[in-house]
């Protein structure tokens, strides 16, 4: 692979013209979107609006039919893409956590590393305490995902996918799957890493986290970006009457 | 002791010529018990270990995306399972066995390379296999997209998915079925006598036909063993099934 000439002055994260079907569903038409390094961008809209859809193809886990997904550099949209180099730098989470049952919280934050970038056992080992403590889930590490609550299950993914020290982060929907008393816990772990700098990417349906941590947002409806702003001004001043509705019916 | 056990056998005999259990008595037939027996866990514990190696490496074909490959899996299962083990044991020793170069130990008798127990494991280890590759097949088959993709979002490739975390799930998964097919697989070995291989079922036959006072007693024995063999058999599996169990995961 060519070295990557992207500095952090451009984008880190740059989608051009996103075009996706599934068979004759065409899913995104034309998803543009420009994330630069540090920011915490949330992704908001209906059901099949295609934004879960538009974060699987930044990390090339649904592949695009047409348009450009550039991540520091590295176009997605390429038939002989490095999956490995990309996944390297970008980490996912997802809603319905997908820990690895047969493995401990520890061994779950461990596999990668050990197995993917080939780290020290202990080098490895250090890290994943760290970051267990970072999700505050000390005294979970050897835990089996079947014995802890959903919001510790989602914190364990967090912090397996922080443990590859990706460059960006992507959150689909993680809370949805999670009781109203613990979708805090995963909330506060999420704005923890925004505060610290690391870029997040969420699809999500938490308006007030929206609203506080990220610094850019996007309402998509049925595959296109309507409208997008800061939370100041998206949330009061929306234009769009789909936003309006939208924004109504949540807020 | 021994002594006393055996003279009241041969008082039994004489005094119930139904019952003649000889080779508790005679040494000559213990010896013949002895070898069919040994012969038996012979043939039991290599086909047992072969039609598992078959099964993953049946089901990990399966999986291949050369279509040609997944016919050839596909043809195997279905000829070995759609037909009884006593006609592929027949089959394979009379009639492949024809084919097979053979070779001259003393200068004297030809000898087939592959004598009767050794097509008695082969035809054994592939009909037990056969079903062991849809077993394996639908444990594989059980483990989440979800979870495969988390792994593959790690950077991990389809290899190491498959070893790290497909194949320890579908094992699980498959345990139980796998110990029913396993069960039936040392009971099938006793049609290995058909092409005369001296397991515990044709030493025994030996035995009654030798002296038809001890039909009886053979017929006794030969449960009793079995009870005992599958037994064990039964007993490990379900250790090893417990010891594998995940906290929290599953039933």
């Amino acid at each position: 692979m060519a070295e990557s000439k992207w500095t952090p002055k451009e984008p880190m994260v740059s989608a051009k013209d996103v075009h996706k079907s599934f068979g004759d569903l065409e899913v995104l038409k034309g998803v543009s979107m420009d994330v630069m390094k540090g920011d915490c961008v949330c992704v908001i809209g209906p059901s099949g609006s295609g934004k879960s859809t538009y974060i699987r193809c930044i990390n090339a886990l649904n592949p695009i039919d047409s348009g450009s997904i550039e991540v520091e550099g590295q176009e997605v949209n390429d038939p002989h893409l490095d999956k490995l180099e990309l996944r390297k730098k970008v980490g996912m989470v997802f809603q319905q956590y997908n820990l690895f049952p047969h493995k401990t919280a520890l061994e779950n934050i461990m596999m990668a590393p050990m197995r993917v970038l080939k780290e020290p056992k202990d080098e490895v080992e250090t890290r994943a305490r760290e970051l267990i403590k970072k999700v505050r889930l000390e005294g979970k590490e050897d835990s089996f995902p079947g014995e802890l609550s959903g919001g510790q299950q989602q914190r364990v993914a967090i912090a397996r996918s922080l443990a590859m020290r990706p460059d960006v982060m992507l959150f689909d929907e993680v809370t949805a799957a999670l009781d109203p008393e613990t979708v805090k816990e995963v909330l506060v772990t999420i704005r923890d890493l925004a505060e610290e700098g690391m870029t997040c990417i969420l699809v999500t349906h938490e308006m007030g986290f929206a609203r506080e941590v990220a610094n850019h947002i996007y309402f998509t409806d049925r595959g296109v970006i309507v409208e997008h702003g800061p939370p100041k001004t998206f949330f009061t001043k929306a234009k769009d009457p789909r936003t309006k509705e939208f924004l109504s019916q949540i807020l | 002791m021994l002594q006393s056990i055996q003279d009241y056998f041969r008082q039994l005999a004489e005094t119930n010529p139904s019952w003649n259990f000889i080779y508790i008595y005679d040494p000559v037939q213990t010896a013949r018990v002895l070898d069919g027996l040994w012969m038996t866990i012979i043939l039991s514990v290599v086909c047992v270990i072969l039609s598992v190696v078959i099964g993953v490496v049946g089901a990990l074909l399966q999986g291949s995306p050369r279509r040609w490959v997944r016919s050839v899996v596909q043809g195997y299962i279905q000829f070995f399972r759609n037909t009884p083990p006593l006609i592929q044991l027949l089959f394979f020793y009379f009639a492949l066995g024809q084919f097979t170069p053979s070779y001259s130990p003393d200068g004297w008798l030809e000898v087939p390379i592959i004598s009767n127990v050794g097509w008695a494991i082969i035809s054994l280890s592939f009909f037990a296999g056969a079903f062991n590759v849809e077993i394996f097949r639908s444990g594989i088959e059980a483990v989440p997209e979800s979870t495969k993709e988390a792994s593959e979002s790690l950077g991990m490739n389809r290899l190491q998915t498959y070893i790290y975390v497909v194949l320890p799930l579908a094992f699980r998964v498959s345990l139980p079925s796998l110990n029913n097919n396993l069960v039936n697989l040392v009971k099938t070995t006793t049609q290995a006598i058909v092409i005369a291989v001296p397991e515990l079922l044709y030493q025994l036959v030996s035995i009654y036909n030798d002296y038809s006072t001890a039909q009886n007693a053979c017929m006794v024995l030969m449960f009793l063993v079995y009870i005992v063999l599958v037994g064990i058999l039964v007993l490990g599996m379900n250790r090893w099934e417990r010891g594998m169990r995940i906290p929290g995961y599953g039933a």
